[in-house]
């Protein structure tokens, strides 16, 4: 069953088309990753998804109706979690904010929030922070607790931007450990600029430049394989692998030196 | 200075010290947090312009400079959401022409020889009991905002975009927010005078903010800490005859100096 629906999406700020002629389908279950270079429209098109933006031309399903803001059924993790670290807030406030816009209680918040914030935390492994302040915890732990806060609202879609881009390596791999596990019975969509290890863990991935080419690369593990212990997939082969299949977006004019630099190799 | 408790502008002046403390320590955190500290600063300059209106038409100067702080403050909530890469250039604007209105204003006004000075730098020994009633009925209505609206505030201040997100409102917030900033410096202008209030709404904040968890605690914390300051800065300047207002920063001042010297050495 497909939980995301895109046919035909343009979407344009001013004059410059950002987006062009997207088609994206979005299957139950599936772990997305969206890549492509700085201002190729990446996050845009994650807004564009969430209804914070609307699209000039075409159309965005999201679980069968039309993107719409406030959407209950999302649960999205923001760029830059690392920004505002000097607010006085617990760990267990963050997370409620998940909350916030549903029927509330007139002071102070309901025992069942708390449980399901705790609970959220439980399946993070943050449970031992929440009283913590937020600027007292590490990058990574930050973005257990912002994924946390979108759990919250027990989405069927979760929507990553650049998880992992101010995190240690060891850091990062725990939070695509974290997606895997979540990835069980929650659909996935993380946009990064970490090729290497995001297409360790998800299963297509979609390469945006103004437009859209996809590939299913649920069966890498038999495609490429890793060089040395550390599973980190060789980036070479990698955009060789995705250059090779035929990508329209990457054959563009302003790419001519990526194809020449491919062709040299 | 026992004695001294038994005057009625003494009285006054404590009353007025302690409830404008603690609005500006429940709305100071609003503004630090928010990042709106230049924005306040534009407010308490315009709201000159309220107090020269005032004084030329003759009606109560709070109500003039409320309205004007007010409508400054609406002025640059709707053009923070519009223009929000040329809002430093708005609030300088906003802050110079104030203070020119008012300065006209008071020119205009025949015969009118009243110390202006006592707006920009304070009068706490000049406050009636219609001041009074004035700051309690504000203090009332912050903490009315801020018991019923917590959540959302937290929400809005810690991550707008994520709060709007989820259904939050967050013009009505960000605008409500300025709007009682407006109204806390026009209450300040009494006690520190509006040239002073930006400190009344930092210096305690800024304290408050390094020993807290959460905003709440922020916000009581500051307000304890501002009644603090602006209890022994009255008693300075009665002990030793100096300008009320300017005590109050001095002492909230130094007292932020020997905390950091504190809190850094441990």
């Amino acid at each position: 069953m497909s939980v995301v629906d895109i046919e035909n999406l343009s979407f344009a700020y001013e004059k410059d088309l950002i987006l062009e002629n997207i088609n994206l389908t979005v299957d139950e279950k599936d772990f997305l990753a969206i890549i492509g270079p700085n201002g190729g429209g990446k996050s845009t098109l994650l807004k564009l998804i969430l209804g914070m933006l609307k699209p000039k031309k075409g159309s965005i399903k999201v679980l069968g109706k039309a993107a719409s803001k406030n959407p209950s059924h999302i649960g999205y993790v923001p760029q830059n979690t690392n920004v505002n670290t000097d607010f006085p807030i617990k760990v267990i406030e963050v997370v409620l904010m998940g909350h916030v816009g549903t029927k509330n209680p007139l002071f102070g918040y309901g025992k069942d929030e708390i449980a399901c914030a705790m609970g959220a935390l439980a399946q993070v492994g943050m449970q031992d922070f929440s009283q913590s302040k937020i600027g007292s915890l590490s990058g990574g732990q930050r973005q257990r607790v912002m994924i946390a806060r979108a759990l919250c609202a027990h989405p069927q879609i979760l929507i990553l931007d650049e998880p992992t881009s101010s995190i240690d390596i060891k850091g990062q791999k725990e939070i695509y450990e974290l997606l895997k596990l979540l990835n069980q019975s929650i659909t996935i969509i993380v946009v990064s600029h970490d090729i290497s290890v995001i297409l360790e863990y998800a299963t297509k991935a979609a390469h945006i430049n103004k437009r859209l080419s996809y590939h299913d690369i649920s069966d890498k593990k038999e495609t490429f394989h890793t060089h040395n212990e550390g599973e980190h997939f060789c980036e070479v082969e990698l955009l060789q692998m995705l250059g090779s299949e035929g990508c329209s977006t990457c054959d563009h004019d302003d790419h001519k030196e990526d194809t020449k630099w491919r062709e040299a190799k | 200075m026992i004695e001294a408790l038994s005057f009625e502008f003494i009285q006054h002046a404590l009353i007025a010290g302690i409830l404008v403390s603690f609005a500006a320590g429940i709305i100071g955190s609003l503004i630090v947090v928010n990042r709106m500290v230049f924005l306040a600063g534009g407010i308490a300059h315009a709201s000159y312009g309220g107090i020269g209106l005032a004084v030329f038409f003759g009606f109560p100067i709070f109500l003039g400079a409320s309205m004007f702080a007010v409508s400054s403050a609406l002025l640059i909530s709707s053009l923070t959401l519009r223009k929000r890469h040329r809002i430093d250039t708005f609030i300088g604007l906003i802050w110079a022409v104030g203070m020119a209105i008012g300065v006209i204003f008071i020119d205009l006004t025949p015969g009118y020889n009243v110390d202006m000075m006592s707006y920009l730098f304070g009068s706490i020994l000049a406050v009636s009991t219609e001041d009074l009633y004035f700051m309690a009925a504000l203090l009332a209505v912050i903490l009315f905002v801020m018991t019923f609206w917590y959540r959302d505030i937290l929400a809005v201040s810690y991550d707008s975009e994520y709060a709007s997100l989820r259904g939050v409102n967050v013009r009505f917030f960000y605008t409500l927010i300025l709007i009682l900033a407006a109204l806390t410096v026009v209450v300040s202008i009494k006690v520190v005078g509006l040239i002073l209030v930006i400190a009344m709404l930092t210096i305690p904040v800024y304290i408050a903010e390094k020993l807290s968890h959460s905003l709440f605690s922020m916000m009581f914390l500051s307000g304890l800490i501002a009644t603090l300051f602006t209890l022994v800065g009255l008693w300075f300047s009665y002990t030793y005859n100096l300008t009320s207002g300017a005590s109050i920063i001095l002492i909230s001042a130094a007292s932020l100096g020997a905390f950091l010297l504190f809190y850094k050495g441990k």
